[in-house]
């Protein structure tokens, strides 16, 4: 692959396309500054107005499509490739596809969120532009042909008369080499998804058969001629500041070019990779010692006992006091979830190439113009000197530490003069990294006399600290940190001021209520009395998006929570969900997942289980991804130890609805791949620490599960939406994981467990406190 | 100190610290794309090699002590032209998503296979018990390893 530095000339020479327009103006104000990760979910650059920033079509006829949403290895370059080839009408192997490039690609901010389909596959950026393109070439071969547009027809990419097919051209012959000149047209008809040949088919990814032999390129791969190896040392315990570092303890290791310090960051470079760790564990550093950890046992009563928060209101329909106290019954319950981590399985990596005021970055960064700017910010360069080239990482599942490396590779290069790639050791990597939220969650119900629910109330608070860097924010992951630059501020705001529009932008909303906010209704349930108050906490560690951020844990307490409502009022716990929701698609979902499993109607607990032993269960749970993003519901089955705790999981059953699907395929691979995470994270993955320091750095003190564990059947259940948009998928079977299998532990055993993760030790202490 | 190794049918000779990680040779002077390193540990097998007919975790294993060694690395089974019946498998299953960790997977499971034919289910799982994939795609994998081990 081509990694030579590629001019802006170069470019238009070889691909015919312009960048138009491209800034990071509109969204400085917006990215990354705002407390709360999740509020960095899904950030969309201004991409562009321009068709020639997106399609470019060569005199041979191939389409060469830009975009600036990335493959993470969910699929989405093939997918994105199927789009094109389709509103093109193009074979599926004419288009090229060329991604995630500051010189090259729009500006489409950040891929995250589950927000590429909901922003490339819908009636704007690529999708509108392919649309747009197509509609183009056919009136320039109405003109050519000089016939009207709605006489021709087109296929694999020529233009033809209907009368007489005889009579056609190509869109090289009409357009190849040059530019359109025309702007994205957002009256552009996209093709019907029933009309659909090459999108919605299973099409295989066309980057797996050079993975599965070792010849794919990752960031990991990239070798620049004359690159030099880096290695950072990261401080020793969370607060500890630089003393002195003593570069004479590594004068004999040989290679060695540089000791670079800047601040709080060390690092060394040399000429080979096992030099420079050798540098890297030789170097004898001085730190002073760390601010101090709270207790890792008592964190949750630190969060809710913290006096400095921002607080939100996301429903408040102001008569929940009054609705509690005159319930017939009253439900109560407190959640947990910790701190995890991306955890990717390599460690992340960068090369950065620094020579005078210009800069070069190959990274596996999901945002790379916002990373320009920040990495400009670190060098002290101008934006526009900076490139930055994705490649392809290790899955991330959020904001790992792909920025950050990119930084320490940056930094290496700038004190150097050369090339450098640093890869993260996995210490530092795990112990640095920007963690999913942890959560503290309350929940309440009223209930009326017949079971239903009148009023519900939801108090959360959840730990914050940097997040996404954003376009101005390299203080939000440790290198920026390290170097000087803080975290975005944290706002402290209390009483929370009162909802002014319903959003669920904090994940926090049950499903279960209407969502009423200023008269209007954006919630999927039924129950009309609700307060949702959430408080944000300063947290000790960094945190950032993982994977579902804060829809998994606030899903978790949700969704654990009515089937623990469910169970009071002796009612099954689907006909109970069933009874709450409003909204079609939920409940369709539930339904298909209730179906696929052959769910037998009836409450929990199972009757006739033993209470020792082994006992089967089984759970229900259920989520609209971001409330607009994405159906899902899973049925688990699951088989609790009761005499050892240890819970196995032994089916899955997911049913899924995000619109008019793309790829079957890719979607099932989404879905699988999401509810496995989902049970590694449900029962075993947690951020340890002590009192200075995280203590969970390797495969053997975060234990996830391994490709030969315990790992159940998986049956997906696809509802193919014609109509409609297109939604996220990566992020929706992920979310209903820990509350389906807590909901079967429950089935199987009558204990309800509300500490995530579920380890054998809090199954055994929840199974003690049966009656 | 010079050190000759046979890689993929190959020798090569490399004038390196002889307690450089078997990894860093491969993926540096070697310029080999498949072992990789996930953590240094020997604990994720993103690293792993073929050895002396075992799987091999190259991020923990001195260079020295497998010189002279027919060394095996995923780009040494197949290509994207011709792949080898167990990197079809995982191509014929979509077995992957990042694909990161793939080198490790198919790897083991080659060791593995190539060792004992007909390893039952329980055996495979025990072999992959120590193999990572962050983006879960163990249902795939599980089912190419089987369709593998299944075809021959």
């Amino acid at each position: 692959m081509n990694i030579e530095d590629f001019s802006r000339r170069d470019f238009l020479k070889s691909s015919g396309a312009l960048i138009v327009s491209f800034s990071v103006a509109g969204i400085a104000d917006t990215l990354g500054v705002a407390p709360g990760s999740a509020s960095a979910q899904g950030l969309n650059g201004p991409g562009s107005a321009e068709l020639d920033s997106w399609i470019a079509i060569g005199a041979d006829g191939r389409v060469t499509a830009y975009t600036g949403k990335c493959e993470l290895g969910h699929g989405l370059y093939t997918a994105q490739m199927q789009l094109i080839a389709e509103e093109l009408s193009v074979p599926f192997n004419r288009v090229t596809l060329v991604q995630c490039d500051t010189s090259r690609t729009p500006d489409q901010g950040t891929t995250s969120g589950a927000q590429s389909h909901p922003t490339n596959f819908n009636k704007s950026n690529l999708a509108l532009a392919g649309a747009t393109a197509r509609e183009a070439l056919v009136q320039l071969a109405a003109a050519r042909l000089g016939a009207p547009a709605d006489q021709l027809a087109v296929k694999d990419g020529v233009v033809s008369m209907k009368s007489d097919p005889s009579r056609s051209v190509a869109y090289g012959d009409l357009i190849g080499g040059r530019t359109f000149n025309i702007a994205l047209n957002t009256n552009a008809r996209r093709k019907d998804s029933r009309e659909w040949s090459v999108l919605g088919k299973p099409v295989p990814r066309v980057d797996i058969p050079a993975m599965a032999t070792g010849q794919f390129e990752y960031v990991q791969n990239v070798r620049v001629p004359g690159m030099l190896h880096g290695r950072v040392v990261r401080p020793p315990a969370v607060g500890a500041a630089l003393m002195s570092v003593d570069e004479s303890s590594v004068k004999d290791v040989p290679g060695l070019v540089k000791v670079v310090v800047r601040q709080n960051f060390v690092g060394v470079v040399a000429e080979k990779p096992w030099q420079a760790m050798q540098a890297a564990g030789r170097l004898k550093v001085s730190w002073t010692r760390g601010s101090g950890l709270p207790s890792q046992e008592s964190f949750p009563e630190y969060l809710r006992n913290h006096k400095q928060t921002r607080d939100t209101l996301a429903v408040n329909s102001k008569d929940v006091d009054e609705k509690l106290a005159g319930a017939a019954m009253v439900v109560k319950a407190t959640y947990r979830y910790p701190y995890q981590m991306h955890a990717s399985v390599g460690s992340a990596c960068a090369v950065a190439d620094v020579q005078g005021d210009k800069a070069t970055i190959w990274s596996a960064t999901q945002a790379v113009y916002p990373l320009r700017s920040t990495a400009a910010m670190v060098l002290g360069l101008q934006p526009q000197n900076v490139r930055v080239i994705f490649k392809m990482g290790a899955g991330c599942y959020g904001v790992n530490g792909a920025d950050t490396v990119s930084y320490d590779a940056a930094l290496l290069s700038h004190a150097v003069g050369k090339p450098v790639r640093v890869q993260l050791a996995r210490k530092d990597e795990m112990a640095w990294e920007n963690y999913g939220l942890a959560y503290v969650i309350d929940q309440r119900v009223g209930l009326n006399a017949d079971g239903s629910i009148l009023t519900w109330d939801h108090e959360s608070w959840s730990p914050n600290l940097g997040g996404r860097p954003g376009a101005n924010s390299p203080g939000n992951v440790v290198t920026g940190f390290l170097i000087g630059f803080q975290p975005a501020a944290f706002a402290a705001r209390t009483p929370a001021p009162e909802p002014a529009n319903f959003g669920n932008g904090n994940n926090a909303v049950p499903s279960y209520v209407t969502g009423t906010v200023g008269g209007r209704s954006g919630g999927t349930g039924t129950v009309t009395s609700q307060r949702v108050l959430t408080h944000d906490v300063p947290s000790p560690f960094f945190t950032g998006p993982l994977r579902s951020p804060s829809r998994l844990q606030n899903t978790f307490a949700h969704e654990s929570f009515m089937d623990e409502i469910a169970a009071h009022v002796k009612a099954d716990p689907v006909a109970y969900r069933l009874r709450h929701l409003s909204d079609r698609r939920l409940m369709a979902v539930v339904q298909a997942a209730a179906k696929a499993a052959s769910w037998e109607t009836r409450p929990s607990p199972r009757t006739g289980n033993r209470r020792t032993g082994v006992a089967a269960g089984r759970g229900i749970a259920s989520v609209l991804y971001e409330g607009d993003n994405g159906y899902c519901a899973m049925v688990a089955d699951v088989d609790v130890d009761q005499d050892t705790g240890r819970v196995v999981v032994k089916r899955l059953f997911i049913a899924n609805d995000c619109g008019p699907i793309s790829n079957p395929d890719g979607l099932r691979n989404q879905l699988e791949g999401g509810a496995l995470h989902g049970v590694s994270r449900a029962l075993s993955e947690e951020v340890t620490w002590d009192d200075q320091k995280v203590t969970a750095i390797d495969w053997r003190t975060y234990r996830p599960l391994f490709v030969g564990g315990d790992v159940p059947a998986i049956e997906t259940v696809l509802i193919n939406q014609t109509e409609g948009p297109a939604m996220g998928a990566g992020e929706t079977a992920v979310t209903v994981v820990a509350a389906a299998l807590g909901n079967a532990i429950f089935n199987a055993t009558g204990a309800r467990i509300r500490q995530v993760p579920f380890t054998p030790a809090r199954v055994k202490a929840a199974l003690g406190l049966r009656q | 100190m010079s050190i000759t190794l046979k890689v993929n049918g190959r020798s090569h000779t490399v004038d390196v610290d002889p307690a450089t990680p078997l990894l860093y040779v491969l993926s540096d002077d070697l310029a080999l794309n498949g072992p990789k390193f996930g953590c240094g540990l020997g604990q994720c097998g993103c690293c792993t090699v073929i050895a002396r007919g075992q799987a091999l975790r190259s991020c923990v294993t001195p260079v020295s002590s497998v010189a002279g060694a027919d060394i095996t690395t995923l780009e040494g089974l197949g290509t994207v032209e011709k792949p080898h019946p167990i990197q079809q498998a995982f191509i014929d299953e979509q077995a992957m998503q990042c694909g990161f960790c793939v080198n490790g997977v198919i790897m083991t499971a080659k060791a593995l296979l190539d060792r004992t034919p007909k390893a039952s289910e329980p055996e495979i799982r025990q072999a992959m018990s120590d193999v990572l994939c962050r983006c879960h795609a163990h249902t795939r994998m599980l089912r190419a390893i089987k369709r593998y081990a299944d075809g021959r």
